[in-house]
């Protein structure tokens, strides 16, 4: 039907992340209504949405927490629900939360990933010290992450979700709580990946001033899909002069007292 | 920057049987170097036992009379028959303690992590498993040491050796029950309540603490609850293998309820009809 002959059209080259027409519901709250969209191969694709818009629910269903019963995940045309061991070999997540274990040291930390991939520590090694240096903390390589800064760790973060040579990583709000400077940085490093290693990247955000007009967007709300193009053209399709103003006048219709 | 970040060509890069090997290696060796970091954890967990050893045992000495029973041959005091009960209790407190840190884990969003993992879900949560039943292990190990100064050990030194299949089993089942329980309900963060709704009953209703006939004198009703609570099986299996020798009964029920309640934990984690959904992650 739709979705398979779209499908089919993209076997030569998939799309890094592929969401097709999923949905899912809590009960009778319905989280996220058909949802469809694409993250090319090296772009650096932002979700742009409020605190619920369904990005946590999307994020559980991507990364395989549990299954959406109405439409598909795709990562490099490997189905997330049917052949998730394949799909997330290509897939790196920082998450929210912090998830590096306080008291391991930076490298300890890393080699825990890598076992989780099935890779050992003498194989491991050399990788991790080139993406720690490639994230600036190279001296900080035996320091235990309880020591570092918020955007030290997120850094760590970023190195480690690179560790298995993932083509895609999705990051969830990873500039939270992080001040201006270290949110510059986190941003600067993660579009680098991007121009000069050609990660794909989707990267969900409330803060529209961290887009460009050359990213690409798609604007959650309420679980619905309401834009998805590049953002100078989501801009120009609203009639107005900034992503801000564009996100306001689509997500207007339907206030949401949930403030960002 | 010199070296691609990306590597080319491995969605063929699958789980060999080493990958299985290393990914196992790396999740027990993260348990148990958390656990060494966690000294408060470590010295609660060796003294809890040897609360009930030195001053529960010790006082009881006298009022409670342990008759001859196998696998004993001869009189035993109170705190050689309650040392097998202590070494299960150090194994029930860290299966639920363990079970306990995933729920907290999950919120930390590190379970999240290790379900990242290309390899196969049930793996991963036996690998868990496995990690958290090391740590149980070591703990019973650094309990014993202690005991053998108070003049409780086996009657050959193989006892130490053969009580380690009783212990990974035993740990097992009870890490296993705790993650079930980690699946299905919310109010666990509360340890207080596991205390009161898991592990006393399950503790003071079994054979711990004294020997079932003693029970069905008391209280018949009792001693029925008693033998249907697997903890009492688990406690009886490392009794036997202690003294090198193997109750087929309990080994029966360990292992039966050992598959029970991990089939249930997978089937709880599942990503398709998991209770994870339910909670709106």
């Amino acid at each position: 039907m739709n979705v398979r002959a779209l499908v089919n059209t993209m076997e030569a080259a998939p799309p890094a992340l592929a969401v097709e027409g999923v949905s899912h519901a809590y009960g009778p709250r319905k989280a996220l209504d058909d949802v469809s969209f694409t993250v090319g191969p090296a772009t650096f694709t932002v979700l742009l949405g409020l605190n619920g818009a369904g990005k946590s629910t999307l994020f559980s269903i991507i990364t395989h927490l549990y299954a959406s019963k109405v439409g598909a995940v795709r990562i490099f045309g490997h189905d997330v629900a049917r052949d998730s061991g394949a799909a997330l070999a290509e897939l790196g997540v920082v998450f929210q939360p912090r998830t590096l274990d306080p008291d391991l040291t930076v490298e300890q930390n890393m080699f825990y990933m890598a076992a989780l991939h099935g890779v050992g520590r003498g194989q491991a090694r050399p990788r991790l010290r080139e993406l720690i240096a490639r994230v600036g903390l190279a001296d900080r390589l035996h320091e235990r992450i309880r020591y570092l800064s918020g955007g030290q760790s997120r850094r760590v973060e970023i190195a480690r979700s690179l560790l298995h040579g993932p083509r895609l990583i999705l990051l969830d709000e990873p500039t939270a709580g992080l001040d201006v400077k270290a949110r510059a940085d986190i941003l600067k490093l993660v579009r680098g990946l991007v121009a000069e290693d050609h990660v794909g990247v989707l990267w969900t955000t409330h803060l529209v001033d961290e887009v460009k007009p050359d990213d690409s967007v798609v604007i959650l709300h309420k679980g619905r899909v309401l834009a998805s193009d590049q953002a100078s053209a989501v801009i120009e399709a609203c009639g107005v002069r900034s992503i801000g103003d564009a996100f306001a006048k689509l997500t207007h219709g339907a206030p949401d007292e949930e403030t960002a | 920057m010199s070296a691609s970040l990306t590597i080319e060509g491995k969605s063929e890069r699958r789980f060999g049987l080493g990958g299985y090997f290393v990914c196992l290696k790396g999740i027990v060796w993260r348990e148990s170097l958390r656990f060494l970091h966690q000294r408060e954890r470590f010295v609660s967990a060796l003294v809890r036992p040897l609360v009930w050893l030195f001053i529960f045992a010790a006082g009881f000495r006298q009022t409670l009379g342990v008759s001859i029973i196998p696998p004993y041959e001869t009189y035993v005091l109170y705190e050689v028959y309650i040392t097998p009960g202590l070494m299960a209790m150090i194994q029930l407190f860290n299966g639920m303690q363990s079970s306990l840190s995933m729920v907290y884990d999950r919120e930390m969003g590190s379970m999240r992590m290790l379900l990242t993992s290309p390899a196969p879900r049930w793996f991963l949560l036996t690998s868990k498993l496995l990690a958290g039943v090391a740590v149980s292990i070591l703990q019973v190990y650094a309990y014993l040491v202690v005991a053998y100064f108070w003049d409780i050990e086996p009657p050959t030194f193989w006892g130490y050796l053969t009580v380690l299949p009783a212990l990974l089993l035993s740990g097992l089942m009870l890490g296993a029950l705790g993650m079930v329980l980690s699946s299905l309900i919310r109010q666990l963060e509360n340890f207080a309540g596991v205390m009161n709704f898991v592990i006393f009953p399950m503790f003071f209703a079994s054979s711990a603490l004294y020997p079932l006939w003693r029970v069905q004198e008391g209280s018949p009703w009792l001693a029925t609850v008693c033998w249907f609570n697997p903890f009492t099986h688990a406690v009886e299996l490392i009794r036997f293998a202690f003294y090198g020798k193997v109750e087929p009964l309990s080994l029966a029920v360990v292992v039966g309820c050992t598959i029970a309640f991990l089939a249930a934990a997978i089937l709880a984690y599942d990503p398709a009809r998991g209770m994870l959904m339910r909670r709106g992650g």
